[in-house]
């Protein structure tokens, strides 16, 4: 739906060089195999691409993990004499890594068995043995939370074929108004937070709309913009906290705020040993609000026309600078919300580590999503759990946390280039398509 | 070099592309290839050219058997092929396209190549090699030229010099004249009838009667995949559109005379530019509800500032639209569209259809923020796929369904969407640009029996053509645009000398009709003067059924 063909057929050749699909479909099984069938079936889509993506990002991240392991090196250089050891090593540390991964970010069984050794129940409650179950699903969720909104922040104008690169600056500015909301202002409990998740879209919004009205009004390409608006962004929040009269912690030397007032954390989900906060409520609801805004309203329906082909939007009287800078108004406060769930559900303080690498992890996120709401929201998952899992991968395996960025960047090389996907698994070229070809063209927009 | 395709079969999952297709080409012969689109023209040579391969059926080359694996297998046996969209380099000279990919030549049987032993081109003999095709053939194309700086039309010698270069006796040309003016294609038949008389043969692939009528000295006409008929002109263009589409096919629609009422669209002393030229300049007409008023014009006079100056598309510098007495010169595209202006435009693709957009998208896409089609900010998207499910049945739009991606469907059906879309909503002015371009015998019909319904509404229509014909089957008035100004306007019993005169730009005066009649659209003048029971046909003219 959201991916224009590369090259649609012209009305002459259409037909005739590329009969439509549906005729392959009604073929009964007439001379051909099974196999055949479920190719013809599975290759048209891009989610297949997406999911041999993963798969072909795991098993090189896999032998990345293992032939970086000293222990593993040294056995291959016995390699002639043990072959068999070399390649048990191998497998041992490649399958340990993905184990712990998912111990850290899934189920860890050994919590199931301490959980067991508890006296009663109620002990197991109160020292927190059965919140060490769900420990690793609540950091996943936690550290899901922000990658989904920016993610969002990303898809949600790539809808209406804009490039938002600025998801870094649109979550400093969301960071700045919700750090500053958080402690600067007193409010009753339940009206704080609310104000300063409120503040946070719109110190992204504000962001965001600028990129797309200086694009509506001049014509300057939002990419460049973005990428120029996330560096203001950097050294204004710098500047911001290298002074006490603006928002630096007073008493201190170290760019950082004040701790924001407690009535101005976002509420916990499941007691007080899990961080899983109503942060992550808010992303799934985002993540469903982009949805239905895309698919069920009047602007989305703009959105979506303006993105897939921007002339026939305009004749069909669109405005189409209008709902530039609308979505990128949204987008933007979208990026502000996650930079909201940050200051608000986990670090409680705003410095410069605070936007950490979020605004470029958005935009493998929306890729890998497909640029949907709900691939977004899987996305955000996945990469989600890898963050969450990788300081137990260390630990127990050796493997460097950097692999984990080493895997999310193989997996977005190999959603971006469908070709590369289709040719390793020997999916018939002209059929598949996939969203690499429309996010290039947001640069030529 | 005789050719002969024998039982050639192409399947598709089920639909046979090409199903046991035979003919055999001369050489010197131009045998014309016709059919709607999808009747399996284009697979048929990709077939021939090496770019699919048949499941069953042989080529022959000279009598014996041939197989292309790949297009440079067709180019080494002597076949040469200039697509519909052409395979150009636009940055680089003429010369350098026309080597490009055979600069160490082309094989060992033909060491033609322009590369040194030292590796490096030799430039020089590439641009003799070039200016002796287009001299011998008179293709008059300069070797030195940058190839995206020239004209649609030299574009096209440019790949017709390609394939002579690499030495092809047999010229597929795929729709040649989609993208010429009346002039570039007299010019390009010019161009046909040299070749043939050297010995090359040319496949002429087209769905225009007139044209195969007026080069092809073989027509093969082919349908769902088979050749469902062969002849040798001159024939009727009703037998040939009878065969083309497998039933009997009106040409040229009947209308009752125009019953026009008051003046609807007033368009006054328009024009539109910048300091680059004024492709409007000064344009003044009115349309009256119920009469169709025909604009005629070789393409490229403003044609399409004009169309998209009346949309509100693009800025005027001075000059007022006005509809029905509100005058909307300074009016968004959303204001005239809810004025009441329908708009079919020019480009459908571009600029009518958001391709990735189901049929159903498509059929709402000016009318989305309306009741019923919204509620609020909501969708309504029952009401959505009603009006869908009702207009692809009022308009017989060939789709899947209504959630198909409307960039898959056929030209025809693409612009019956629009034309669905359009007049499904209320309004009072009609504006088709070009409404029937790329469209086969069956969706004129159809696009041309609609236009004219909308007439005998009460609606005040103007179609913008450059095909005479069109502009002869719809138009109540003709007026002739030339360099953004209107050259006159005439009743349609008006002769095609005249208008021809007047598209080129002679002046409105009551001269000798026809006497300085250019180059500038001969072909559809002399076929639209024959076709029009206008006075003297000319002696070629094609049998009108009596």
């Amino acid at each position: 739906m959201t991916n224009p063909p590369p090259a649609p057929p012209s009305p002459e050749t259409g037909p005739s060089a590329t009969p439509p699909a549906g005729d392959e479909g009604t073929g009964e099984g007439r001379d051909r195999s099974f196999g055949e069938h479920l190719r013809d079936a599975v290759q048209d889509s891009t989610v297949t691409v997406t999911l041999l993506a993963l798969l072909a990002a795991t098993v090189i991240g896999g032998l990345l993990a293992a032939f970086t392991n000293d222990a593993v090196l040294h056995a291959w250089s016995d390699f002639f004499s043990a072959p068999g050891n070399a390649i048990a090593k191998a497998w041992s540390v490649a399958a340990g890594t993905y184990v712990a991964l998912f111990e850290g970010s899934v189920f860890n069984p050994h919590t199931v068995a301490a959980l067991f050794q508890q006296s009663s129940l109620s002990t197991a409650v109160h020292d927190g043995y059965l919140s060490a179950v769900f420990n690793p699903l609540s950091e996943t969720a936690v550290q899901a939370t922000p990658l989904i909104l920016a993610g969002l922040a990303v898809a949600l104008p790539y809808q209406a074929g804009l490039f938002n690169i600025g998801g870094q600056s649109q979550f400093i500015g969301g960071a700045i108004m919700s750090a500053w909301l958080g402690y600067a202002v007193n409010l009753p409990f339940f009206v704080h937070v609310v104000v300063c998740v409120l503040g946070g879209f719109v110190g992204g919004a504000v962001l965001g709309w600028l990129a797309g009205e200086i694009k509506a009004r001049t014509g300057a390409h939002e990419v460049i913009v973005t990428i120029m608006l996330n560096y203001v962004m950097q050294y204004f929040l710098a500047y911001l906290l290298s002074s006490q009269s603006l928002l630096q912690a007073p008493g201190t030397s170290n760019a950082i705020t004040q701790a924001i007032a407690s009535d101005a954390h976002l509420p916990l989900l499941a007691g007080t040993h899990l961080r899983i906060n109503a942060g992550f409520l808010i992303a799934l609801a985002c993540a469903f609000g982009v949805w239905w805004l895309l698919n069920r309203t009047t602007t989305g329906f703009e959105f979506r026309g303006i993105g897939a082909n921007a002339r026939a939007a305009r004749v069909a009287g669109m405005n189409v600078e209008r709902n530039w800078a609308l979505v990128m108004l949204i987008g933007g406060g979208l990026a502000g919300l996650a930079a909201s769930t940050v200051i608000l559900g986990t670090d409680f303080t705003l410095n410069p580590q605070s936007y950490g690498t979020y605004g470029i992890d958005a935009i493998t996120v929306a890729l890998l999503g497909l640029g949907r709401p709900g691939g977004v929201v899987a996305a955000g998952l996945l990469f989600g759990a890898l963050h969450a899992g990788s300081p137990g991968m260390q630990t127990a395996t050796g493997t460097p946390v950097q692999i984990v960025q080493v895997i999310q960047a193989l997996i977005v090389l190999f959603v971006a280039a469908p070709p590369l996907v289709r040719a390793t698994f020997r999916l018939r070229a002209a059929r598949a398509r996939g969203v690499s070809t429309s996010m290039s063209k947001g640069w030529n927009a | 070099m005789e050719l002969e395709l024998r039982g050639i079969t192409k399947r598709y999952g089920l639909l046979a592309a090409n199903d046991g297709i035979s003919l055999s080409v001369a050489p010197g012969q131009v045998h014309a290839l016709l059919g709607e689109n999808g009747a399996g023209k284009t697979t048929l040579m990709n077939v021939l050219y090496g770019l699919t391969q048949p499941d069953e059926g042989d080529i022959l080359i000279d009598g014996k058997p041939a197989k292309f694996g790949s297009p440079k297998d067709a180019i080494e046996a002597g076949i040469g092929m200039v697509h519909q969209h052409f395979m150009l380099v636009p940055v680089f000279t003429v010369a350098e396209n026309v080597t490009l990919g055979i600069e160490g030549g082309l094989g060992a049987s033909s060491p033609r190549g322009i590369r040194s032993r030292a590796g490096l081109l030799d430039r020089r003999k590439a641009r003799r090699d070039v200016a002796d095709l287009s001299h011998r053939y008179g293709l008059d194309v300069d070797p030195d030229a940058l190839v995206g700086e020239l004209p649609v039309g030299i574009q096209q010698r440019v790949e017709i010099v390609k394939a002579l270069v690499r030495q092809a006796n047999v010229l597929i040309l795929d729709e040649p004249t989609a993208v010429l003016t009346p002039a570039e294609t007299e010019e390009l038949f010019r161009i046909i009838r040299q070749l043939t008389g050297a010995g090359t043969s040319v496949i002429f692939i087209s769905h225009k009667l007139r044209e195969v009528q007026a080069i092809a000295d073989t027509i093969t006409v082919l349908r769902r995949g088979k050749v469902v008929g062969q002849r040798t002109p001159p024939v009727t263009e009703e037998d040939l559109a009878n065969l083309m589409v497998g039933r009997d096919v009106q040409l040229r629609v009947s209308k009752q005379p125009a019953r026009p009422g008051e003046v609807v669209l007033d368009v006054a002393d328009l024009t539109v530019g910048d300091s680059g030229g004024l492709p409007v300049n000064g344009l003044s007409f009115e349309v009256r509800a119920g009469e169709i008023l025909g604009i005629a014009g070789v393409q490229g006079n403003g044609q399409t500032e004009l169309c998209e100056a009346l949309m509100g598309l693009r800025p005027t510098v001075g000059g007022s639209v006005t509809v029905n007495g509100r005058d909307l010169s300074r009016a968004s595209p959303h204001a005239r569209l809810r004025a009441g202006v329908a708009y079919v435009p020019e480009d459908r693709r571009e600029d009518g259809l958001v391709g990735p957009f189901s049929v159903a998208e498509n059929l709402i896409l000016d009318m989305y923020d309306r009741p019923p089609y919204s509620s609020g900010i909501n969708l309504n998207l029952p009401a959505i796929r009603a009006n869908a499910t009702e207009r692809i049945e009022e308009f017989d739009i060939r789709t899947g369904s209504p959630g198909t991606a409307a960039g898959t469907l056929s030209g025809g059906n693409q612009q019956k969407v629009i034309l669905a879309r359009e007049v499904g909503r209320e309004h009072k002015v009609l504006i088709a640009s070009q409404p029937t371009r790329g469209l086969d015998v069956g969706s004129i019909e159809f696009v041309h029996r609609r236009i004219i319904e909308q007439r005998d509404h009460g609606v005040a229509v103007v179609i913008v053509s450059s095909e005479l014909d069109e502009i002869y089957a719809l138009a109540d008035r003709i007026a002739v645009i030339y360099e953004g100004k209107i050259t006159g306007f005439r009743d349609p019993d008006v002769p095609a000398g005249e208008l021809g005169r007047l598209m080129a730009g002679g002046a409105d005066s009551s001269g000798v009709p026809g006497a300085t009649v250019e180059a500038d659209g001969a072909l559809r003048v002399d076929g639209a003067d024959a076709a029009h029971d206008g006075d003297g046909a000319p002696a070629h003219a094609p049998q009108e059924e009596a």
